[in-house]
């Protein structure tokens, strides 16, 4: 196809159809109860990285049930494991073994 | 004629207040518009959040009123009448009942979805209403697409007619949230391999044991809870249906596609009631329901003494909520008519 020289935008969208569900699979096999989140922003909250730097536990893995891993790729790594996440979590989701099971499938997939 | 009632109304709330009035030895006569008693409940299969049938609740309100109170059913009320302290009730044959009292109790309307038309009711062949789901589950039905195919995806909409300015109803029809929670159980029990996904604004589990339906929703099976209302939806050539929403947790807009798609359909005022109730002069609230006198200390009284309100006829309730309603109501009546008046 000829080059025109123009910059498509990137789509913004979350199109299930294109969207690549394999790590949310990974994930919710090893951790069912990442389905239990309500979007209530406690663990980003109490974040201690997320209240120095860009990094969103709770839009990571809810991104990545919508098959969207580019904002996990980019940042999982800053987590520093310290787990006041999983402790404040209203639903008890293990987001320690979340975030593991993010690194694990992000090196494998 | 001594210590009697008119009930208007054979749903849930008609029923408990005739029950409960018969009982208190008040001489009771029901009217119900349809053939068979039970009102919207009687096309419901199972209850939420128990996922009791719908049939144990009201056959319980049959023993109660059947044989013990007076019913006329299939015809309904056309006019109600309030002379030196004597309600006249006019049906649709012609027949006159006369009471000392009188308890309005007809209930409310489902909205109506083709209302909105970017949701493509009556439009796309597989946008259905949460009443017609319940309808497939009570008749035994199958969950499938309009042309027979096992659906793979199946999207639930939350407030439809409700909390929108936009069709004139700001109020929160209450009942659907736990409505579509309840269904989409259903739907994936029904259908295992099914996608099930709720789109929703906020998920109000006000009443007991709601909140646990919804985690078991989540936890046993599965359902895809996104938090965002449907935009717009279109149909592709193969029938299936494109949902435009944005997933406010992410901040981005999603679209998926579909093969069915429910719609929660919220309560209305009851359109035919506003002529009747125009000429008693009883007043509505901003909502178009019926506003009682006191909305703590007198909820089930009107402007006229004699005259009562129960049920879904003030707003949204849920049927346990009716049956508790109908119960305080037929205390209040039974006073009324003992009392020197």
């Amino acid at each position: 196809m000829k080059d025109f020289g123009y910059q498509a935008h990137r789509d913004n969208t979350i199109d299930f159809e294109k969207n690549d569900f394999r790590i949310a699979r990974f994930l919710l096999e090893r951790e069912p109860s990442l389905n239990l989140c309500i979007g209530c922003g406690s663990c980003t909250g109490t974040c201690s990285t997320g209240h120095f730097t860009e990094f969103n536990i709770r839009k990571i893995h809810t991104l990545i049930k919508r098959g969207d891993t580019e904002m996990a790729r980019k940042q999982i790594r800053q987590c520093m494991f310290c787990g006041k996440c999983q402790l404040i979590c209203p639903r008890g989701i293990n987001l320690r073994n979340v975030i593991l099971g993010i690194n694990r499938a992000l090196e494998k997939i | 004629m001594n210590k009697s009632t008119i009930v208007v109304g054979g749903g849930i709330a008609g029923m408990t207040a005739a029950g409960e009035l018969s009982r208190l030895g008040v001489e009771v006569t029901l009217v119900e518009q349809e053939q068979i008693s039970g009102g919207h409940a009687a096309c419901w299969d199972r209850l939420f959040p128990t996922r009791r049938p719908a049939e144990e609740v009201i056959s319980f309100l049959r023993e109660q009123t059947d044989s013990k109170v007076n019913t006329f059913s299939g015809r309904p009320v056309t006019e109600i009448l309030h002379h030196e302290s004597m309600f006249t009730a006019t049906l649709s044959d012609g027949t006159i009942l006369r009471g000392e009292s009188l308890v309005l109790a007809t209930g409310y309307d489902l909205f109506d979805a083709s209302r909105k038309e970017e949701y493509g009711y009556g439009i796309y062949d597989n946008v259905i209403t949460s009443a017609e789901l319940e309808g497939w589950f009570k008749n035994h039905q199958p969950v499938r697409t309009k042309n027979g195919r096992i659906p793979s995806r199946v999207a639930f909409i939350h407030c439809v007619g409700s909390r929108d300015e936009k069709v004139g109803n700001l109020y929160c029809s209450k009942v659907c949230c736990i409505t579509g929670v309840k269904q989409a159980i259903e739907v994936k029990e029904a259908l295992p391999a099914c996608d099930v996904y709720s789109f929703y604004m906020d998920l109000r589990m006000f009443d007991r044991n709601f909140e646990e339906l919804y985690f078991e929703a989540q936890k046993n099976y599965g359902i895809n809870f996104i938090r965002g209302r449907l935009s717009e939806c279109s149909e592709n050539e193969d029938h299936t249906l494109v949902v435009k929403t944005e997933d406010t947790l992410t901040g981005k807009p999603m679209k998926m596609i579909v093969d069915l798609v429910v719609l929660l359909v919220g309560f209305v005022p009851r359109s035919q009631n506003t002529q009747m109730l125009l000429k008693l002069k009883l007043i509505t609230g901003n909502d178009g329901f019926l506003q009682p006198e006191d909305e703590h200390n007198g909820d089930n009284l009107t402007r006229i003494p004699g005259l009562f309100i129960t049920g879904a006829v003030k707003g949204p309730v849920t049927i346990a909520n009716a049956v508790a309603d109908a119960r305080a109501t037929a205390l209040q009546v039974y006073s009324f008519l003992h009392s020197n008046r």
